[in-house]
């Protein structure tokens, strides 16, 4: 079978003509200042994190360095240096906190390290709680801690946005599904039976509002994912590898 | 934000989960498998109020779908599931709807106690079915034990056309199939035909009724898979016929017998004659060893 051209681009496609976060922040464009906040809000908290779990650095350093990668890009040319056809975007990022991380210690001692609070405002103290309800993990190979903080970062932000979109239009009761089904990390989770029993439905109601809800946190996802892409194979295969299909 | 916790995470990877089917005239009812192509629902049809099978595609391929569901669709026969209805889903995903089958898998089915001519004779009814698509320029290419379903009466359909080259298409360069079934040729990408089939029945002979099967099944089932296409049935009716000769205890062409496979294969054949004739004569010789004994 040879492959099929797309005729129309389907939800969670990669239109040629839609520049990513990526690409826009490396851009001379206008749009490239709120490129690289959004690129920092995404990627600051799996930065920190690894930084704090693969490094096993205190948290006063893991910030200044999380702070530094972020200026960095935020104030220089760093990302001049990506290059989409090398690297993942993510993959790249990950370098970056272990080349920061390495001179950090070499220099330990001799240069004091911060002042540069108050130019990016992060919520060290949100990530350091949620360190501390993840389950205990061993420093493993580095683009698995870096990528389980991705994800659980990109899923967070696509949670928050579900929840949003299901108290806007009144799918509250989706919403509450989901969570106690996909979410809550009972073991083992409820039934289908004892939710409908619990919310007086059916179970085919609670299997059909749930599946919207994954449907619509899917979505989100998937929204954040090409944004943070490096480029459109990168997205293709991160889709692959995140949900074992093609986009 | 909201903090996931592994599991959370492990469970909202893989696949997307049933799907959403608000705004379509069905209703999820349940999971009914899993094949390469995508996942197969069960769901009630609430205008039509009747259970059908929705499958949704994985690959979001604009051609894909309309492309399986059309295969489908053109290819009215007894032995193929009917399709009735394509859309999309609101997440933007495909799906298409096709008659509900009531029965089990073929590899489901074979696990169970089935005669030898049993297990034969599903596969006369597939090489009809193929021979019917290879008549309307279809070609399966990836007939396996998975995709084929076995009804309560006996009635065998082939399911998942979501690899079918229709005659035109190129195919060139595409692996598509399932390894262990799929054709030497169809594995290196190159151009196919019927004969891709022929060989993925012959495989499906051979999983069927096993190494220990007769001689005659065997050169059957290696003649079928023959790495040269042109070295097979050049059809798939040709291997039913051949399979029905097998069946009828006739000679079939694949093999050369000795003649002692000869002599077993007609005293097989005509078993009952044959009873007769023993059960008369031991009847003649009780009798005449009656009649010589005889009153002193």
């Amino acid at each position: 079978m040879p492959p099929h051209p797309r005729t129309t681009p389907p939800t969670g496609a990669f239109p040629a003509t839609r520049l990513t976060l990526v690409q826009r922040a490396s851009s001379a464009s206008p749009n490239r200042g709120p490129a690289l906040q959004s690129l920092a809000a995404a990627y600051w908290r799996p930065v920190y994190k690894y930084l704090r779990l693969q490094h096993r650095l205190p948290a006063e350093s893991a910030e200044d360095l999380t702070q530094d990668l972020f200026v960095d890009l935020l104030t220089k040319d760093a990302l001049v240096r990506f290059d989409p056809a090398r690297a993942r975007f993510r993959t790249w990022l990950r370098v970056q906190s272990d080349g920061l991380a390495s001179h950090a210690r070499e220099a330990a001692g001799r240069v004091k390290r911060g002042g540069r609070e108050g130019i990016l405002s992060l919520d060290f103290d949100d990530a350091e709680s949620e360190l501390r309800r993840a389950e205990p993990a061993a420093p493993g190979d580095p683009d698995d801690v870096f990528d389980r903080e991705w994800l659980r970062a990109l899923f967070g932000g696509a949670v928050d946005a579900l929840r949003a979109a299901c108290e806007a239009d009144g799918r509250a009761l989706h919403f509450e599904l989901f969570r106690r089904y996909d979410l809550e990390p009972a073991d083992p989770r409820p039934t289908y039976a004892a939710l409908a029993r619990e919310h007086g439905l059916t179970e085919a109601q609670v299997l059909n509002h749930l599946a919207w809800a994954r449907a619509r946190f899917r979505r989100e996802a998937l929204q954040r994912l090409r944004e943070l892409s490096g480029s459109d194979e990168e997205y293709r295969q991160e889709v692959k590898r995140l949900f074992g299909e093609a986009p | 934000m909201t903090f996931l916790s592994d599991a959370a995470l492990s469970r909202l990877r893989g696949a997307p989960g049933p799907p959403d089917l608000s705004g379509t005239r069905y209703e999820l009812l349940g999971t009914l498998g899993r094949g390469g192509m995508g996942t197969v629902y069960r769901v009630q049809d609430k205008e039509l109020q009747r259970e059908v099978a929705l499958k949704v595609l994985d690959v979001d391929d604009d051609e894909r779908l309309p492309g399986e569901a059309r295969v489908a669709a053109r290819l009215e026969h007894p032995g193929i599931v009917p399709v009735h209805d394509l859309g999309r889903l609101p997440d933007g995903r495909l799906y298409f709807t096709m008659k509900l089958v009531r029965g089990e898998r073929l590899d489901r089915w074979a696990a169970g106690a089935r005669t030898l001519s049993e297990r034969v004779a599903v596969v006369p009814r597939l090489c009809e079915t193929a021979a019917f698509a290879h008549a309307h320029g279809v070609v399966h290419r990836d007939l396996k034990p998975e995709n084929v379903m076995v009804g309560p009466f006996g009635e065998v359909l082939v399911m998942d056309w979501g690899v079918a080259l229709v005659s035109g298409e190129q195919a060139a360069g595409t692996v598509a199939g399932t390894q262990g079934f799929m054709a030497p040729e169809q594995a290196r990408g190159g151009d196919t035909d019927a004969r891709a089939d022929v060989h993925a029945l012959g495989a499906l002979l051979r999983w069927l009724v096993g190494d220990a099967a007769p001689a005659p099944l065997r050169a059957i089932a290696a003649r079928a898979t023959a790495p040269d296409p042109a070295d097979r049935y050049a059809g798939a009716l040709e291997l039913s016929a051949e399979l029905s000769r097998f069946l009828g205890g006739e000679r079939v062409q694949a093999h050369r017998e000795a003649p002692w496979e000869r002599v077993a294969r007609l005293a097989a054949r005509h078993r009952t004659a044959l009873l007769l004739v023993a059960g008369y004569l031991l009847v003649r010789v009780v009798l005449m060893l009656l009649s010589n004994r005889g009153p002193a």
